[in-house]
């Protein structure tokens, strides 16, 4: 064995170069990680697949009922239930994948400090689940916005650009919450009434077009409102987002998963003495 | 590009050392704890003070090589272990593994309850660092190993905790590395499969891979390795053959002072009790030879006079069977029908043990009324072990696991 692997156990930090091919080269514990969280969410359960599904109805129900048949907040013209769900597939992926992977870490403290890999895995093993889910209500909304009557056009083939930008502005905040949540135990209690917050900061249950022209700007500083109104338009065909909000949106996700993942190093040296 | 000698090794360590921080209360685990923290000591130095787990450890291992690490609890093993295996970061120096290492901190980890056996085995060999193709090429193996073919789709929440840990040690069995870590991972399952470990791990240190393993069975350390490193204070104290390094750590164990393998009664507890119990194992720090003398003592506080007051010993196995039960009643003890504090000495002149673990239960009852007034179960844990005795008359099978030739009892008042 003339190139044999050389492992060196140092004090100094690791090259991300180094972390991203160990990443590469646990791609099968990636996915070994991904198909146990799949296993576990569409077996255990009793009604399964059904609560997938019946989640963001029942989210979108009552937001119709408040928003919709008390508040009548504007839609762009389109029937509130649609209009609201079409923004919630997109949402409940972000917070999904948010949520899981902020105690990704924590809860696994047995994997954290028996074995060794790169520790980002977990993480990420949590957005083959969310990504399943995401497709199970999108196949929801499509059948029932076709009972309705409507239809589709090639607009839907942005979908994925919408889940790239939902996902990675997850997954970097999610990379430090994680890291953080080792150290301190607060994050867990804070990260939920954040995004509590952030749901309501975004547009899913109002259209963004509803909020005043003067605060426009300040309102698309929310890196999660174009790729919502993009998902709608795509969806739906409300008002599409401005490109540069687009732009601003991609720029803010490929940062926040830089910081997150430098985060996530910071402290992962020490995730095995501390979880 | 690499030198020869590097070729020729295994794993070389250099200056390797960990230091946690320890003292002044827990560490903050809460924003609000480390602010109210950072109020009072503005330019403190931080929580508690350094505590070495690991100092200056230095070594070279050739490939090949089995080498064990023993020492006493806190020397350091685990710390090493755990540097080696990168679960966590040396505070100081370096060392380089050259080659695929496999480590083995535990076995099952990463197992979940719901998943089935099958399942299991993918998500394991996967944690423990097995490409997926690997583990699909040797499934058939490792189920055979197991011996649990029937049950492998079957979710292992339905497994008896020993086919679990079957199944868990054969993936770890099967996982193909050149350097393996290994700590403690045959303190499980029943004697025929550990039996059966032990001959997987002697061909794995048979067959050209590094090997390095923790335990405190001193048995298996002599069996599987022929380098040791002892460890002590969380630094290297010996390194060379195992032989020498097993009268080394003997000796370290007889000037070891108090053990930790006693049990001390809460000071707040009244009636009658034990009030403590200390074993004497013939190595020491609850590690006993089979064959050599062992002994108990007990404290026994009795305030108010039974007449029937008796008091049992079981010595029970890993899987909690009783397989020794001794008592003493009567009208001999001076305990009978009195009160005081009184010292119950219990001695096994040769005991005969199976190697393994035990641990005691004790009772002090009531014979006539079956009223219970202590009970301790699993108290003074031991290890038993086989090594340095010619063994041809010894079936290594459960069968043959206890027999005790005599015993004696001695009771003074303390």
């Amino acid at each position: 064995m003339s190139d044999r692997q050389v492992v060196r156990i140092g004090a100094g930090a690791t090259s991300p170069f180094r972390t991203l091919r160990e990443i590469w080269n646990y791609r099968d514990l990636f996915r070994a990680l991904g198909t146990r969280d799949l296993r576990l969410r569409y077996r255990q359960t009793f009604l399964g697949i059904a609560w997938v599904v019946l989640q963001p109805l029942a989210a979108a129900g009552i937001f119709a009922f408040v928003f919709g048949s008390i508040a009548h907040v504007p839609t762009d013209g389109q029937p509130y239930v649609l209009f609201a769900l079409a923004a919630l597939t997109g949402w409940n992926f972000f917070s999904n994948v948010l949520t899981r992977a902020s105690t990704s870490l924590i809860q696994n403290p047995q994997l954290v400090t028996r074995v060794y890999f790169p520790r980002l895995i977990l993480p990420l093993a949590v957005v083959p689940a969310a990504l399943v889910d995401l497709l199970v209500t999108l196949a929801a909304f499509v059948v029932i916005a076709l009972a309705q009557g409507r239809g589709f056009d090639a607009r839907l083939a942005v979908l994925p650009l919408v889940v790239l930008l939902l996902g990675a502005l997850a997954l970097g905040a999610g990379f430090a919450a994680a890291a953080l949540a080792v150290r301190y135990r607060d994050v867990q209690y804070l990260l939920p009434v954040a995004i509590q917050m952030a749901l309501y900061a975004s547009p899913v249950a109002y259209s963004a077009s509803a909020v005043p022209e003067r605060w426009q700007a300040l309102y698309y500083a929310n890196p999660l409102a174009a790729p919502l109104e993009l998902m709608r338009w795509s969806l739906l065909g409300t008002p599409a987002p401005a490109a540069r909000q687009l732009a601003y949106s991609a720029g803010v996700a490929a940062a926040l998963v830089l910081i997150g993942a430098a985060v996530f190093r910071g402290i992962e040296r020490s995730f095995a003495d501390e979880i | 590009m690499r030198s020869d000698a590097a070729s020729h090794t295994a794993i070389r360590a250099e200056g390797l050392g960990k230091s946690y921080r320890i003292g002044r209360g827990p560490r903050a685990s809460t924003l609000a704890e480390r602010l109210v923290r950072a109020m009072h000591h503005p330019f403190g130095p931080g929580d508690g003070e350094l505590f070495w787990a690991l100092r200056d450890a230095s070594f070279e291992i050739p490939r090949g090589q089995a080498v064990g690490i023993i020492g006493r609890n806190g020397a350091g093993k685990s710390t090493l272990l755990k540097l080696l295996s990168r679960i966590t970061t040396p505070t100081t120096g370096w060392a380089e593994l050259y080659g695929r290492v496999g480590s083995l901190i535990e076995v099952g980890t990463g197992f979940h309850p719901e998943l089935t056996g099958r399942e299991n085995v993918y998500l394991n060999g996967a944690i423990l660092g097995m490409r997926r193709h690997e583990v699909a090429r040797r499934f058939d193996e490792i189920v055979e190993f197991s011996g649990i073919e029937q049950f492998i789709d079957t979710p292992v929440k339905r497994y008896s905790s020993g086919m679990y840990m079957r199944l868990a040690f054969a993936v770890a069995a099967h996982l193909d590395a050149e350097i393996l870590v290994i700590d403690e991972v045959l303190a499980v399952g029943d004697l025929e499969f550990q039996r059966k470990c032990l001959g997987k791990m002697g061909e794995v240190a048979g067959a050209g891979r590094t090997v390095l393993f923790v335990s405190h069975s001193l048995h298996a350390i002599s069996t599987l390795t022929t380098r040791t490193l002892v460890l002590e204070r969380g630094r290297v104290a010996f390194d060379g053959s195992t032989t020498d390094g097993l009268g080394f750590y003997r000796a370290l164990q007889a000037e070891g002072a108090e053990s930790p393998h006693g049990y001390v009664a809460h000071a707040d507890r009244t009636g009658i009790h034990v009030r403590s119990a200390r074993l004497h194992a013939s190595i020491g720090e609850g590690i006993q030879r089979n064959g050599d003398p062992f002994g108990i003592e007990f404290e026994l506080e009795v305030p108010e006079p039974v007449p029937q007051l008796c008091f049992s010993v079981h010595i029970t196995d890993e899987s909690e069977r009783a397989i020794n039960h001794f008592w003493i009643y009567g009208d001999g003890p001076a305990f009978r029908n009195a009160t005081g504090r009184f010292v119950v000495r219990f001695d096994i002149p040769k005991l005969r043990l199976m190697m393994g673990r035990y641990t005691m239960s004790v009772w002090l009852n009531n014979r006539a009324t079956h009223e219970t007034y202590d009970l301790l179960r699993n108290v003074c844990p031991f290890e038993v072990t086989m090594d340095g005795l010619v063994r041809p008359d010894y079936d290594w099978s459960p069968e043959h696991m206890t027999y005790v030739e005599d015993y004696s009892w001695s009771v003074v008042r303390a």
